[in-house]
């Protein structure tokens, strides 16, 4: 068999691997970067919503339904073309990370609000009973309690998010998905393409989608004790 | 705004003073009240230093309610709380109390030793860490120095063997001990014991008595609110009745326990220690 008898797609596979995986490392880095922001927001705004201040839990609660309500897209392109329209010119990968960022803290405070809730009265009361203000008592008694337990939710957070990533096209981000249609418009292969930009996502949300699974088999065993 | 505030609460330090024979502890009018559920009706107390005082009565009578406003980790409806002649979690300006902030609230907290009747161990640190967290992130002591603290107060609990352990393989037993060294390692002027061996098997509720004992005989002044009638009445300079949320009497132990003036008091004695003890 010679190179000319092989389907024309395999030539430009080098090519496509190229672009793709040059568009995954992209899609890697909004992931992280996103998923940073999200705790970050998430564990500021869970801790607001739960504090003894009206005012601290109104800023948490309106940050929550305002962000909770709007579509991915639609933040992702008031961040990218919006903000550009005032000024404030963010390049697609930035604007793909705050927005991610942004709607994911929302997402989060929610999850992180219900961590802390879990934790008993009594370790709060334990830890201000030595001392503590209500800020170390958060930074060193109850958050690290409350992580444990979103620690699975968390986890499901991030393989959803490594997918939205692809959302990040929409404002020309260079990751995968829009790599892939680059490629698809210079060539026409799209069912190859998007093929493997699939095997391409699934080599990296399942390995992902495993660690939570040990996590979470973990996490029931040291319930279990 | 701070200044005045600030320059008052000097004022209040200096004119109450620590005075040797000034009681440690001084509790004017504390109420306490749920919507309509009055659960403290005007507490007055006061204890000396050194003194070891048992607070008993029925369950509901606020016993528990009380310690937890000296502290304040239960904020009171009204009446005030002085530690060592300092106003715990007011402060007065002009003619007013006004509520001090979190961070010197927690200053004030910081002396005053809390042994819940649920322990309250933090699950994510080891027993060492349990004792050696308050003074490192409080007191901002170095850790070594914390460590070595922390590891004379596990001796002293007998748990020395148990400074790696986390809470949950530690037996209740053994947490409240544990729960006894954390309160001591922030070297407090005052201890307060909530319900401590309520929430323990019963065999292992002499190995935290007699912990408190030992503690009692080096001079720590002690709140005990308890069940634990005969070690009440073995370790106590004074013993209070509460009843409805009001001190209904007090006195030594002898007088309560053996001739209590008050029928509810006879009533409740009667019922905790059963007939035979009045035979």
């Amino acid at each position: 068999m010679t190179a000319a008898d092989w389907p024309a797609w395999i030539t430009h596979l080098p090519h496509f691997l190229d672009a793709l995986l040059s568009g995954a490392v992209i899609t890697v880095i909004v992931t992280v970067g996103g998923f940073v922001g999200s705790v970050v927001l998430g564990i500021l705004f869970g801790a607001f919503s739960t504090s003894q201040s009206l005012l601290l839990r109104t800023i948490a609660h309106i940050y929550v339904e305002i962000f909770r309500g709007l579509p991915l897209l639609t933040v992702l392109f008031i961040i990218f073309f919006g903000l550009a329209t005032i000024g404030i010119r963010l390049d697609p990968i930035s604007a793909a990370i705050t927005g991610f960022s942004i709607n994911g803290g929302a997402y989060l405070s929610e999850v992180f609000r219900a961590g802390i809730q879990s934790i008993h009265k009594g370790q709060s009361e334990a830890a201000l009973s030595i001392g503590m203000t209500r800020m170390v008592a958060f930074r060193y008694i109850i958050l690290p309690q409350s992580i444990r337990v979103v620690l699975p939710p968390l986890a499901n957070f991030a393989i959803g998010l490594l997918k939205d990533t692809s959302l990040a096209s929409a404002v020309a981000a260079p990751e995968m998905m829009f790599n892939a249609g680059r490629l698809v418009s210079e060539t026409f292969f799209a069912t190859e393409i998007y093929l493997l930009v699939a095997a391409l996502y699934l080599c990296m949300s399942l390995p992902l989608s495993l660690a939570t699974r040990l996590l979470e088999r973990r996490m029931a065993r040291a319930h279990a004790q | 705004m701070h200044d005045p505030v600030q320059s008052i609460e000097t004022n209040n330090a200096a004119t109450d003073g620590a005075a040797a024979d000034q009681p440690i502890v001084r509790i004017r009018g504390l109420r306490k009240s749920y919507s309509s559920l009055d659960v403290l009706k005007g507490i007055d107390l006061d204890v000396r230093r050194g003194e070891k005082v048992s607070i008993i009565g029925p369950s509901g009578s606020g016993k528990t309610t009380l310690l937890r406003c000296i502290n304040r980790i239960e904020k009171p409806s009204g009446g005030h709380v002085y530690v060592d002649g300092q106003l715990i979690g007011e402060k007065l300006v002009g003619d007013r109390y006004i509520d001090m902030e979190d961070r010197e609230l927690a200053r004030l907290r910081a002396g005053m030793g809390m042994v819940f009747q649920r322990f309250n161990l933090f699950p994510h640190l080891t027993a060492l860490q349990n004792i050696t967290i308050g003074p490192m992130k409080v007191l901002r002591m170095p850790a070594t120095e914390a460590e070595a603290a922390a590891l004379a107060l596990l001796e002293k609990v007998g748990l020395a063997n148990k400074r790696d352990a986390y809470p949950e393989m530690l037996s209740g037993g053994q947490q409240q001990r544990v729960a006894i060294a954390r309160a001591l390692a922030m070297r407090p002027k005052v201890m307060l014991f909530d319900e401590a061996t309520s929430a323990l098997d019963p065999e292992l509720v002499g190995e935290v008595l007699s912990v408190m004992k030992q503690l009692a005989s080096e001079g720590m002044t002690m709140i005990i609110v308890t069940h634990e009638m005969k070690f009440s009445e073995e370790i106590s300079d004074r013993v209070i009745f509460m009843d409805h949320g009001a001190v209904v009497e007090q006195g030594s132990p002898g007088e309560i326990f053996r001739t209590p003036s008050h029928l509810r008091t006879q009533t409740f004695l009667r019922a905790v220690l059963g007939r035979q003890a009045y035979q």
